[in-house]
């Protein structure tokens, strides 16, 4: 190739910053960044670790090492520990975590070494594209329409019923199994019918705009959202009303 | 055919084309929600639909993974009712596995397996109606849904079918032109370098023509590029404004 032209290797948006022209993919898998929020599934137990994954790449790894025990943070890990691995972490389980570091490969490392982070119970699973996550300070909301939401940066949303009390949880390993309300559930349903509609309609997720959305189908019933013209007609009246809180 | 001019006097073929002149192409990108990327294509009465996931982690045996390139794994199949009389065609067969391993070769040359160490990404491509020039509408197919799912590639493939009758190379051609039985030559391209990603002949082509065949089937590949360029174009601008930016 002789001549000097530039052609992009991905179709997207072209950003440029000074001499430095990036095309954006519009829609990729979860690139690791260190720091982020993510909602991942167990694939495998493996000897010290857990192959979780993330929507990206390659398989995201768990160390046990990150991983909270309980009887504390400090305790060194021991044989015992490995071999009851799998009492701690299934295949199938879900879990919230943060990405610890980014291997050269582009394979990340979680870790939840915080008391918010750990295994999820009952709840709705939303799989999106990760590019209309919204990076925001933080992606744990408590909506005030009765239910919760993570948001996770790899485009995995996990809705939950709001917890009564914020309990000492050993690490978040113990799974809430008592049955959810009629009324949690119908929040649930409706939170997720809303997020597909939004997805659909290509509009970044954050708290706000599902927010916005929720309200905006109250009127319908909640298998009514998905029809592609209350779909239009909810996500239409969500933008107007984001505009109006910006301008 | 006894009687069937595929050529006329006039230059006009059997459906009215001229001898270098494609068929009417119409594309889509992004059918599916729940692909990592997909797309739909037709080529006149061909009509193909091409789906791909990934790169993602390397399932079943890990004993496959490339440490320094992603693995490309493509399967092609063909729907019962795509050909004129009703075929139950088995997963496995020889046709199938043949242009699987056509598309996957075409595709490793384009898609920089590089930047995806130790993945895989899977390309099923179905054809729902075969009038001719299958290959190349799965290759066309499957090149918008890899730039659909954001995977990096060298450039677009785009791919032609090329014959020659009565000292006339034809490109694009249809399953009436296939079926009587001239040399046809099928042709896979990456337009911007002019470097060909894979060409397959399998009837005999004296040496003299066989210049003039694979110019025309160039030159309709990258009349195929023109249009592809502006489908995705078209897509990304559409999927742009619903963002917002």
């Amino acid at each position: 190739m002789g001549e000097e032209k530039l052609i992009a290797s991905v179709a997207g948006s072209v950003e440029r910053v000074n001499k430095l022209i990036c095309v954006k993919a519009l829609k990729t898998r979860y690139i690791g960044e260190v720091g982020d929020i993510v909602v991942g599934r167990i694939t495998e137990v493996q000897q010290k670790r857990w192959k979780v994954e993330t929507n990206s790449r390659l398989d995201s790894v768990l160390l046990l090492s990150s991983m909270n025990l309980p009887g504390g943070e400090l305790r060194r890990r021991s044989a015992e520990d490995e071999l009851a691995m799998r009492g701690y972490l299934q295949e199938g389980d879900l879990i919230s975590a943060e990405v610890q570091a980014v291997f050269s490969d582009g394979a990340v490392s979680l870790h939840t070494r915080s008391l918010k982070y750990g295994k999820l119970g009952q709840g709705v699973l939303v799989q999106v594209s990760p590019s209309l996550v919204k990076r925001q300070k933080t992606h744990f909301h408590d909506l005030p329409c009765g239910a919760s939401v993570i948001l996770g940066n790899n485009g995995f949303i996990w809705i939950y019923p709001t917890p009564e009390h914020k309990e000492e949880e050993a690490g978040g390993f113990m799974a809430n199994l008592e049955p959810v309300s009629l009324a949690d559930r119908e929040v649930i349903s409706r939170l997720r019918n809303c997020i597909v509609s939004l997805v659909t309609q290509r509009m970044m997720l954050y708290d706000t705009s599902i927010l916005y959305c929720y309200e905006a189908s109250l009127p319908h019933q909640i298998k009514d959202i998905l029809k592609p013209e209350i779909m239009e007609e909810i996500v239409m009246e969500t933008r107007q009303r984001l505009l109006e809180q910006e301008g | 055919m006894a009687g069937l001019e595929l050529l006329s006097d006039q230059g006009y073929r059997v459906d009215g084309r001229r001898a270098g002149e494609l068929r009417k192409i119409q594309a889509r990108m992004g059918v599916f929600a729940q692909a990592d990327g997909s797309a739909y294509i037709e080529q006149g009465n061909t009509k193909a639909l091409a789906v791909v996931y990934g790169p993602h982690e390397i399932r079943g045996s890990r004993a496959r993974a490339l440490p320094d390139r992603a693995l490309v794994n493509c399967q092609y199949s063909s729907a019962t009712f795509s050909t004129g009389e009703r075929k139950r065609r088995p997963h496995g067969d020889r046709k199938s596995c043949e242009m699987g391993l056509q598309l996957r070769q075409t595709f490793e040359a384009a898609i920089l397996t590089q930047l995806h160490p130790r993945s895989q990404i899977d390309i099923y491509v179905q054809v729902l109606q075969a009038d001719g020039g299958t290959y190349a509408a799965c290759v066309n197919a499957a090149t918008l849904a890899v730039l659909d799912a954001g995977i990096p590639m060298r450039d677009f493939v785009c791919a032609c079918s090329a014959g020659f009758v009565d000292g006339t190379a034809l490109a694009d051609l249809s399953h009436v032109e296939e079926a009587a039985g001239g040399p046809q030559l099928a042709l896979a391209l990456l337009p911007a370098s002019g470097q060909i990603a894979l060409l397959e002949m399998d009837a005999r082509l004296h040496e003299d023509h066989l210049e003039r065949v694979l110019e025309a089937a160039a030159q309709a590949a990258r009349d195929v590029h023109t249009l592809l360029d502006l489908v995705v174009r078209q897509h990304v601008r559409e999927a742009s404004i619903l963002l917002g930016d």
